[in-house]
């Protein structure tokens, strides 16, 4: 009895989350013929049309590649800015440790939205306005915190004892962390990068005060969304959604962890 | 742990000084850029607060959170409840349930707009089975009410999977044995769940409700996509100030005012509920 | 109080046959140990008899009543939990008055009953503080109050003291077992620790790979064990097993190994045959019915209450000797032993069970 309901629940679940999802994916590789026909839910076949021309001719290529790069770079810097300071966190004891933690959690709850507007001003004096760099900049500001705080708590998981055994046989502290501890905290490390990208890769409000003529996917979308016929864009939801949801899929593993971790 | 003075905060340096440049700097931007107007310093407030425009985006912003958030709190712990049983194909509901995770606020619009638009599928599937005449219209300023209900649902549909992950880290992280405990000493499953279950996850319904909260402040791709203006809200207003209108200054004020909302929230959190679950204990 | 009946209990995990049959009778009133090595199945069992965990074959009865498919609350159990779970949002009062008050017992009764309870096991300062702000011992000592004022029919606790250091372990032993002569409710106690299981049951169970291998009372496990495995899990330090050949001379028959020659009253009927004697058994004294045999001191333990010398009489044998007092034994010294043959065991060699000799 409990099973009925059960597997009822699942099937309900699955079509609720699912379901949307499948419409989006139809609708993008529905002929733009048959899309306008009342009585055509389905399509007699699928076509690749409007993604095609999306990428090519609505410069949907560029704006993805242009996502790819900003996540790229925010990536890059958060990562290279953030370990440091999570291990710092984890290994040393000082003063002001726990100023350090709370800032984090200040910086996250602060709207992208507040900072965009005025970032401006500061971009147009560096140069870096409508660049790629300019947004990507703004998206490792964005995802810093997060990097802060995952690694640390992935740094504390790493024993530190391997660490120290490292040492007494003969490695620095920095070679320790770079022989011992970075391969271990791999896994975790690839899967909040992943993580971050597609946090940046998401991201629309910044993106579209930031550039103009160089949108990422999201930005793009918003503002010819309303001009483009129906079928772009779906087209672009679908390009927007399949290499997020392939991610996902790719670091279910670590989902609760992270989620848990970075929203605590 | 070792005590070294220099090495630490070496470490910390470059992230403390990227945060200042890109977030400390602009955020005093915005405080100058909304206190500077033609008509003196407070001129922009005063402009803002007493436009019909920014009363109804106030209140749209507060109304949305209201309705969407509870709702999302009911969904998401059934859901927890669902898969921390562990039955059958509990990890392919758990990716599942989390999918939308992936997806940025204006796919989602776009996934609500493949439905809801009047060659959508809810119409398509509705006259095919003749259950209606003439297609159903969602979207469009005379259709308000509409708009509102699939900006609630859209919302709904988005950002349940976030409460959910946090409710069933904050649920398997609660030690089997209290439960068991409970099982033997006479509790029913009701008993159980309010009795122990629910104030366990307290802690976690907590961050939940405050992450989500904050969030709500800043809704913005859906209702923009779906709605344009007709339902103003705070960030929509912000972004069509600068990006539409062109004023920095306009747009800034808006902002600030998602920033003290923000703020306003986060202290009510800091100062009252925390500092009482910390007195209690934690789990374990 | 009621009687447990355990009838061919069988509990599978898949193809892990955690309880592979077993049969059991617990008196009503009585305090059974169930003893085993991590992985023989005690918990498990315990757990059934709970109701935690669903039989997969056989029965479980609480005095007439079969009780195999009814759900944990509605058995009326207690049980106290190796980590105590005592819950950490209820104050100890409410962790300890709660579970009467879903079972409906009238208000002024709860909290006649509170009090008795926590005189009896000295929390009576401690009903308005929080489990976090208590210590180990005190925190077992909630989880045992909450248990016996549910005046349950059968008392379960899950190896209880495994988390409390050495001291405080002591204590508890003498302090559990007063309370259960005060109380006298039917126990089930799990444990790895054969001094708790020797010195607090009336009857021991010994568990092995999913069965009882022995039930009996500490007595008749110490004297007469039915395996090796059992003889050698109960006494500290281990039992000594040698590893004889009978030999016969006429009508007297002889276990012969190592300078040793034990006199047989009967014929085993077998070539080989293991011999068991208990490092408290060997004496460096001559007593009337003794075996002797040399050996050189290979390493001392000295306790100065006790010493545990062992003692090298073959390139890989060592005979374990326990003597009751402060010994001097220097490492290659020569000594010569007597084992006391009325304490000598005879176990089969291949099926490792007890041979009356």
């Amino acid at each position: 009895m409990k099973k009925f309901f059960y597997a009822l629940a699942f099937v309900a679940i699955s079509l609720w989350f699912l379901g949307p999802l499948f419409f989006i994916f139809l609708a993008s590789l529905t002929p733009s013929s048959e899309f306008y026909q009342w009585d055509r839910i389905f399509p007699s076949k699928l076509t690749l049309d409007h993604i095609y021309k999306l990428l090519v001719n609505l410069g949907g290529w560029r704006a993805m590649l242009s996502s790819v790069q900003v996540a790229g770079i925010a990536i890059g810097i958060s990562f290279a800015l953030g370990i440091p300071v999570g291990y710092a966190i984890t290994r040393y004891r000082f003063r002001g440790k726990d100023f350090i933690k709370l800032a984090m959690l200040f910086t996250r709850s602060i709207p992208l939205v507040v900072i965009a507007v005025s970032l401006v001003t500061l971009y147009l004096r560096l140069n870096l306005a409508d660049t790629v760099l300019g947004v990507g900049l703004a998206h490792a500001a964005m995802v810093l915190p997060f990097v802060v705080l995952i690694t640390s708590s992935i740094f504390s998981g790493v024993f530190v004892e391997y660490e120290e055994a490292g040492m007494v046989f003969g490695l620095s502290r920095f070679g320790a962390f770079l022989r011992i501890t970075m391969p271990l905290a791999l896994p975790g490390l690839a899967a909040s990068a992943i993580f971050a990208f597609i946090m940046s890769w998401n991201e629309v409000f910044a993106a579209s005060v930031l550039a103009i003529t160089n949108r990422t996917l999201p930005a793009h979308i918003l503002n010819t969304a309303m001009a483009s016929p129906d079928y772009f864009k779906f087209a672009a939801g679908t390009i927007m959604a399949v290499p997020a949801l392939v991610f996902i899929f790719m670091i279910r593993k670590y989902l609760i962890s992270m989620w848990g971790i970075s929203l605590k | 742990m070792r005590r070294e003075s220099l090495v630490p905060f070496l470490l910390i340096l470059p992230t403390l000084v990227y945060l200042v440049v890109f977030i400390g700097y602009p955020i005093v931007g915005a405080f100058q850029l909304s206190f500077t107007s033609d008509k003196g310093w407070l001129g922009n407030f005063k402009y803002v607060f007493s436009s019909k425009d920014f009363q109804n985006a106030f209140l749209n912003t507060l109304i949305l959170g209201a309705v969407v958030i509870p709702i999302q709190f009911v969904l998401a712990i059934l859901f927890a409840l669902l898969v921390n049983k562990k039955w059958l194909g509990y990890r392919t509901l758990l990716y599942i349930i989390a999918a939308p995770l992936a997806l940025s606020d204006v796919t989602a619009a776009l996934i609500s707009y493949s439905i809801f638009a009047p060659n959508g599928y809810l119409n398509k599937i509705l006259l095919s089975l003749n259950w209606i005449e003439r297609p159903l219209y969602f979207f469009g300023y005379m259709f308000k009410s509409r708009e509102f209900l699939v900006i609630v649902l859209t919302e709904v549909w988005r950002a349940t999977p976030l409460v959910f992950v946090i409710l069933l880290a904050g649920l398997q992280s609660i030690n089997a044995e209290y439960l068991e405990a409970a099982d033997v000493f006479g509790f029913s499953s009701w008993k159980k769940f309010f009795k122990i279950t629910l104030p366990l996850l307290k802690p976690s319904i907590v961050s939940a409700l405050l992450i989500r909260t904050l969030f709500a402040f800043q809704i913005f791709g859906v209702v923009w996509l779906l709605a344009g203006r007709d339902i103003p809200v705070l960030a929509g207003e912000t972004f069509y100030w600068y990006v539409l209108r062109n004023n920095r200054h306009v747009a800034s004020t808006y902002a600030l005012v998602i920033a003290v909302l923000t703020f306003i929230v986060g202290w009510f959190y800091i100062g009252t509920i925390r500092s009482k679950h910390l007195e209690e204990g934690v789990i374990q | 109080m009621a009687k447990v009946t355990i009838e061919n209990v069988k509990k599978y995990f898949g193809n892990v046959k955690a309880l592979d049959g077993i049969d059991l009778t617990i008196e009503e009133g009585s305090f059974v140990v169930l003893l085993g090595p991590s992985g023989c199945g005690k918990t498990t069992l315990m757990r059934c008899i709970s109701g935690l965990e669903k039989l997969t074959e056989g029965k479980i009865y609480f005095d007439e009543k079969d009780v195999s498919n009814v759900p944990p609350k509605d058995r009326n159990v207690a049980m106290v939990f190796q980590s105590y779970a005592v819950w950490p949002h209820m104050k100890v009062r409410d962790n300890i008055a709660y579970p009467l008050k879903l079972k409906k017992v009238p208000k002024n009764e709860i909290e006649e009953r509170v009090k008795w309870v926590s005189e009896l096991l000295h929390i009576s300062e401690l009903l308005d503080r929080f489990p976090a702000q208590l210590s180990g011992g005190q925190r077992q000592r909630v989880a045992v109050a909450r248990a016996i004022v549910h005046q349950p029919k059968v008392l379960l606790m899950d190896e209880p003291l495994s988390n409390l250091d050495a001291l405080l372990r002591v204590k508890m032993r003498s302090e559990l077992k007063k309370l259960h002569e005060r109380v006298k409710v039917t126990t089930i106690y799990v444990t790895h620790d054969q001094t708790e299981a020797m010195t607090m049951g009336d009857k021991i169970a010994v568990m092995n790979a999913g069965k009882i291998v022995q039930f009996g009372t500490p007595e008749e496990i110490y004297k007469k064990p039915k395996t090796i495995f059992v003889a050698g899990f109960v006494g500290s330090p281990q039992m000594n097993f040698l590893n004889m050949k009978v030999v016969s001379s006429g009508a007297q028959f002889h276990a012969e190994n190592l300078g040793l020659r034990i006199p047989l009253k009967s014929d085993p009927k077998l070539e080989h045959v293991i011999v068991g004697i208990r490092p408290e058994h060997i004496h460096l004294q001559q007593t009337e019915s003794c075996v002797p045999i040399t050996g050189t001191v290979y390493f001392a333990e000295k306790l100065m209450s006790e010493t545990v010398i062992h003692l090298s009489i073959d390139a890989e044998k060592n005979l374990v000797i326990k003597v009751p007092y402060d010994l001097s034994a220097r490492e290659g010294e020569r000594m010569q032993v007597y084992l006391d043959l009325d304490q000598i065991h005879f176990f089969h060699p291949d099926t490792q069970e007890r041979i009356e000799l």
